[in-house]
């Protein structure tokens, strides 16, 4: 029972990882319409920027891991803006295909940037914040691990608060539903796709130190497979639905690490995706997404 | 270079040069010669340079001595550039003009492959110094190394859990996707057992793998009293910060995938009290190796030996050992002598040659303490 409610725990903090990344794709998709695959590579850029801001200021204190936190998230969301600018904002109107190619070379042009500049060798990550490890009645569970799951609640929270609540919120979901309509009862769309890119990289920026606080071994590809969870954990939920993010992220992580721990462990990513095939297949919208049927 | 000299300074020189081949042709019956290739340049070249300086510390010792059956020993040594292709053109010139009664080296894998089925096909034996891959020796039964491969080192860790770590349960965490890892773990189940010891978990992840937790938990459930990882240095450190999390505080052991400096800079106070298993240790206090160390360091201005060092300087020892038991260096009664070598005394530990043609000699542990790695003892299974 105990090892049964330590890998819960386990898969929990895992899963909010995963949930953190996937709340970065679902929002721009549910903006956009558009998976940006280079998401997973400012996650890395995030981490880097982490990495090196944290030699600046001592380790194990709360405000300097919080002034590394806001410096790499404000660094990505620049990040994502220039992206969206240079690759995106060129491709807009033409078919949504050519986008994501885009995005897949911008993931690629940062992934190899970052073993050109950063070097391929992985990098141990400063122990920004104070760590101590809790033990509850033989459960151990780390002050890092929780970090992760109170940060994404309230990122979570956050986002879903900006989205239905703000007044660039209402923008964003005047531009998701119909660009040009909202561009005539005069919405800057420019400004509108712009911010979202920037919450959405700041997102990355917070998951990529969270996830380097947790696992401290970095390195230019790092963002390849988390990323690539999270984009399942956000279909899984239903992309573009903030809380499906968080919910398939948790799914993705307990099941994960419950494989892990059992004798199949080579088998785990095939079996998360073997669940990912069968939730398709009977809620093709994902857990919590809407099924709409698209007009021709 | 050409117009700097003077006329009859350069006719001079030429003259000497001459005279310096004519004096090598004449005094050619007299040496013994022994070919080394490796990597002296490139990116290898580390292992390369290191080599060449235990081979001819051990070449001038011997010679010093008054060589081998009478004759001095001559060095004749190819660099291969850290290219590939150029083993095997560095070997059919050292055995075929040179005409080296045996050959050294190399220390990348890769290189020993190009080069073996030369040596093989001429009968001239190789001693390979620190290719690990088990397909070196298989090319043929001229083909020896000095080395002990990968999965010797599973009988080690066993040896050493169960005699000095006195374990009695051990928990296995294995890279699936790596060869070594598996060839590690597989070595060091078999050895475990038959020592009366017990395997209470067996868990697996793949390279590059980054949260463990959900294996170290099944494995706390087992309560080990040894945890083995035989994986690379990048997993082992982050495996061990999470074992140390989750109060798993029980001695964690690997291979020499574990040896890097990144090890402990990663993995900070959760790698203390953990164990690996390695080639060769300078710091090691056996007096063979002590000697070993200072004369070295005497010769090359004060370097520390690497392993390659010591490796090289033994495969000298051990060539020259068996032509002094057989009288000759002609090259098949000289490789049923390497074969035969039985408790060779190198400063690498007492070397065997096993039937397919490798080394089992001595391990050395090494243990993490107050942050650096340090030689523990050295282990023969």
């Amino acid at each position: 029972m105990a090892e049964f409610l330590q890998q819960l725990l386990n898969g929990l903090s895992l899963g909010a990882i995963y949930a953190l990344i996937a709340l970065g794709y679902t929002m721009v998709y549910g903006v956009l319409r558009f998976i940006n695959f280079a998401h997973s590579d400012v996650f890395m850029v995030g981490s880097f920027i982490g990495y090196y801001a944290g030699k600046l200021v001592p380790e194990n204190t709360i405000w300097g891991g919080l002034i590394v936190l806001v410096i790499s998230m404000v660094g990505c969301a620049i990040l994502g803006m220039t992206i969206e600018r240079l690759a995106y904002r060129p491709l807009r109107g033409a078919a949504t295909l050519n986008v994501l190619i885009a995005a897949i070379g911008v993931s690629l042009l940062l992934e190899y940037s970052g073993q050109v500049f950063f070097g391929a060798a992985p990098r141990t990550f400063p122990a920004l914040f104070p760590s101590i490890n809790f033990s509850v009645g033989g459960l151990v569970l780390s002050t890092n691990q929780l970090l992760v799951i109170v940060v994404t609640t309230l990122l979570m929270v956050a986002l879903q608060f900006i989205v239905h609540r703000t007044k660039i919120g209402t923008a964003m979901r005047a531009v998701s539903l119909n660009p040009k309509a909202a561009q005539l009862v005069g919405i800057n769309i420019d400004v509108v796709i712009s911010f979202t890119f920037a919450l959405g990289s700041a997102l990355a920026a917070a998951g990529g130190i969270l996830y380097a606080l947790n696992y401290p071994s970095i390195d230019p590809l790092m963002g390849v497979m988390p990323g690539l969870k999270a984009f399942v954990a956000a279909v899984l939920g239903g992309i573009g639905n903030i809380p499906g993010a968080a919910l398939g992220g948790l799914i993705l992580g307990v099941v994960e690490t419950f494989v892990n721990g059992s004798q199949w462990s080579t088998y785990k990513d095939a079996i998360a995706f073997a669940i990912l095939i069968i939730i398709m297949l009977f809620r093709p919208a994902g857990l919590l997404g809407k099924f709409t049927i698209e007009k021709v | 270079m050409k117009s700097s000299l003077p006329f009859p300074l350069s006719r001079l020189g030429l003259l000497a040069v001459a005279a310096l081949a004519f004096a090598a042709c004449t005094r050619q019956p007299d040496t013994i010669k022994l070919g080394h290739y490796g990597s002296l340049t490139g990116k290898e070249a580390a292992f390369g340079v290191a080599t060449r300086k235990g081979v001819l510390l051990a070449i001038e010792e011997i010679n010093l001595k008054g060589g081998v059956l009478g004759h001095p020993l001559e060095y004749l040594v190819e660099d291969v550039q850290s290219k590939a292709g150029e083993s095997a053109t560095a070997v059919k010139k050292l055995i075929s003009r040179d005409k080296v009664v045996a050959v050294i080296g190399a220390n990348a894998s890769a290189n020993s492959l190009e080069a073996a089925p030369i040596c093989q096909n001429a009968k001239t034996p190789m001693m390979a110094i620190s290719s690990t891959n088990p397909r070196v020796t298989e090319v043929g039964d001229y083909i020896f190394r000095i080395c002990f491969i990968d999965p010797f080192q599973g009988a080690v860790l066993g040896k050493f859990a169960h005699d000095s770590l006195h374990a009695k349960r051990v928990a296995l965490l294995t890279a699936v996707n790596s060869p070594y890892s598996v060839g590690l773990s597989d070595v060091l189940r078999q050895d475990f057992t038959a020592r009366g010891g017990e395997i209470v978990a067996e868990q697996k992840y793949a390279e590059g793998d980054k949260d463990f937790r959900a294996q170290l938990t099944a494995i706390r459930t087992a309560k080990p009293d040894v945890i083995a990882a035989t994986g690379f240095y990048s997993e082992a450190a982050l495996i061990c910060i999470q074992a140390r999390a989750l109060g798993l505080d029980v001695p964690i052991i690997g291979g020499d995938g574990w040896e890097a400096p990144q090890l402990i800079e990663l993995g900070g106070k959760a790698v203390e009290g953990t164990y690996y298993s390695t080639y060769f240790s300078a710091e090691n206090n056996a007096p063979e190796v002590r000697s070993f160390v200072e004369r070295y360091r005497a010769r090359w201005g004060g370097e520390v030996p690497e392993a390659v060092s010591a490796l090289g300087y033994d495969a000298v020892y051990l060539i020259v050992q068996a032509m002094k038991k057989i009288g000759t260096t002609d090259g098949p009664k000289l490789r049923d002598a390497i074969a035969a070598t039985k408790n060779f005394p190198g400063v690498t530990g007492q070397t065997t040659i096993d039937e397919k043609r490798n080394s089992t000699k001595a391990a050395v542990m090494l243990a993490v303490k107050n942050g650096r790695t340090g030689f523990f003892e050295s282990v023969t299974p």
